[in-house]
């Protein structure tokens, strides 16, 4: 498997992408928000839509995207209410819908697509790994920088708000993280499974840890874990990579579930 | 005495035309103990949400030290417990990180605590009776005990003025009687003004100078032994006109 060279890539992108995907949903779980790398993936199809028509590297144009959503989702999500559910639905389906719209226009309603929807990783080149790696760099610094702050409003948010926490600009700071990683994560496992990524680790996690540093350490172990044996299976059982990953996290959560549940009937 | 909070006149609804609160005057003079009661539905989280610059006033002025309540300066001296404090996802989370996520206003916001930081976080663990249980997940203690660890998280903070809204939910009586105690400590040790909002303050009753009763407006505002016979009723106080 490692003497050829597209699966060395691939196995590096997706040790990026399995480490940093649940350390970001980690926070986003915290606060009952895990599909909310699900609605980033929809404003992200729309940025791969234009890149495609406009014959920009798409995961550029996806990262642009992805950010602005991700931004906008959380600042009508801090308005709160049903009002502010409403607008996270219009602005999930409004980038879907953009999408299909333009790559239809693209000329690329196609088999191509799917590499985007579905992640494509055994066709990342080396430019495109130094890109995920340099990124997933930045996005793993950003959450070890911001941990104890980003833990303490998870912890008691309302709490944090009274006493002048700047909540405002880390919820962003959160959004801006899950952006980086749904359009990094879209050559691994594409769009239609990020948010898996971001979430079945750390659920996982949470059933066995015992704090909330080891639920984190512990999240990104598995997703590391799950990346590198998932493709390991594709390779040998000629699956496609992103989802037998997906589907090894999956299972991880059902074994870490079984675990919790007989270990509190013992 | 300087006040600590001071509402004029404020009345307040979450739409137009709605009046949560109405025609409110309350002060509170720092180092006070004071229980605000009323029934469910009264208002009382809603006043205590305009009394912190949560909410602001569709009429009247909130004050905290003197400064618009929405406007203050000195959030680190606020510490806040709000109904059902609790971690929104269900990862583990041990007593020490509750309560050091109370230093996160009051020390450095990136990068690990200070060794003071630490310190501090030990005192207010050790404060609550819960050294024993310092590294335990929260969610293996007793309802009382997580209610204490978060007690501590707001100590942790130092704060000059301690808000609990509805801190006995889901506390057995006894657990109740020895957070009342605590909070008692608290307040003639440490000299914390504290604002203790439940719909029940049988628990706090000896413990506190003032009791507030809030329905819709206040109806009462004394020492406790001058409330009349029929608010000592919990069916009078639970239910809403």
């Amino acid at each position: 498997m490692f003497e050829t060279e597209f699966m060395r890539l691939a196995l590096g992108a997706g040790a990026v992408v399995g480490l940093l995907a649940p350390a970001v949903g980690f926070f986003l779980v915290q606060r009952r928000q895990s599909l909310i790398g699900d609605g980033i993936g929809h404003v992200a199809f729309a940025g791969v839509a234009a890149g495609i028509l406009l014959d920009v590297a798409p995961v550029l144009t996806a990262l642009v995207a992805a950010v602005l959503g991700g931004i906008v989702i959380e600042l009508l999500r801090s308005r709160g209410g049903a009002a502010g559910d409403q607008a996270l639905a219009l602005v999930f389906y409004t980038g879907i819908a953009l999408g299909v719209v333009l790559i239809s226009v693209a000329g690329a309603l196609n088999a191509d697509l799917f590499q985007y929807l579905f992640g494509s990783i055994l066709t990342v080149t080396r430019g495109d790994l130094a890109l995920i790696a340099a990124l997933g760099a930045v996005g793993i610094a950003t959450v070890v920088f911001l941990y104890r702050a980003l833990a303490g409003v998870a912890i008691d948010e309302e709490g944090a708000r009274v006493a002048g926490v700047p909540i405002g600009a880390l919820n962003v700071a959160v959004a801006a993280l899950a952006a980086v990683t749904v359009a990094l994560s879209m050559r691994v496992v594409g769009i239609l499974l990020v948010a898996a990524l971001m979430v079945l680790p750390v659920s996982a996690a949470s059933r066995v840890a015992w704090s909330m540093r080891s639920s984190l350490a512990l999240s990104m172990a598995i997703g590391l874990g799950s990346a590198l044996s998932g493709l390991t299976i594709s390779y040998y059982a000629d699956l496609p990579p992103g989802g037998t990953i997906v589907l090894v996290a999956a299972g991880v959560f059902a074994v870490a579930a079984f675990t919790s549940v007989a270990r509190g009937r013992s | 005495m300087p006040l600590a909070v001071e509402l004029a006149r404020v009345s307040f609804g979450y739409r137009p035309g709605q009046r949560v609160l109405e025609n409110v005057d309350l002060q509170l003079g720092e180092g006070e103990f004071v229980a605000v009661a009323g029934p469910n539905g009264g208002g009382k989280t809603t006043l205590v949400r305009l009394m912190l610059g949560l909410e602001r006033p569709t009429q009247g002025e909130a004050l905290l030290y003197g400064e618009p309540a929405h406007r203050f300066s000195r959030r680190k001296r606020l510490g806040y417990l709000a109904q059902r404090s609790l971690v929104g996802g269900d990862a583990p989370v041990t007593v020490r990180e509750v309560v050091s996520a109370g230093r996160l206003a009051v020390g450095p916001l990136v990068g690990p605590l200070r060794r003071r930081d630490r310190e501090l976080v030990s005192e207010a663990i050790e404060r609550v009776g819960l050294e024993e249980h310092a590294d335990a997940p929260l969610r293996t203690l007793s309802g009382g005990m997580q209610q204490r660890a978060f007690i501590a998280k707001a100590l942790a903070g130092e704060p000059s003025l301690l808000v609990l809204d509805e801190p006995t939910t889901g506390v057995d009586a006894e657990s109740q009687e020895s957070l009342a105690g605590l909070l008692d400590t608290l307040h003639s040790e440490l000299g914390v003004t504290i604002v203790y909002v439940s719909h029940e303050f049988g628990a706090v009753e000896s413990f506190v100078q003032r009791v507030v009763l809030v329905r819709r407006t206040v109806v009462f505002d004394g020492p406790p032994h001058d409330l009349p016979g029929v608010w000592h009723d919990p069916s009078h106080v639970h239910v809403r006109d």
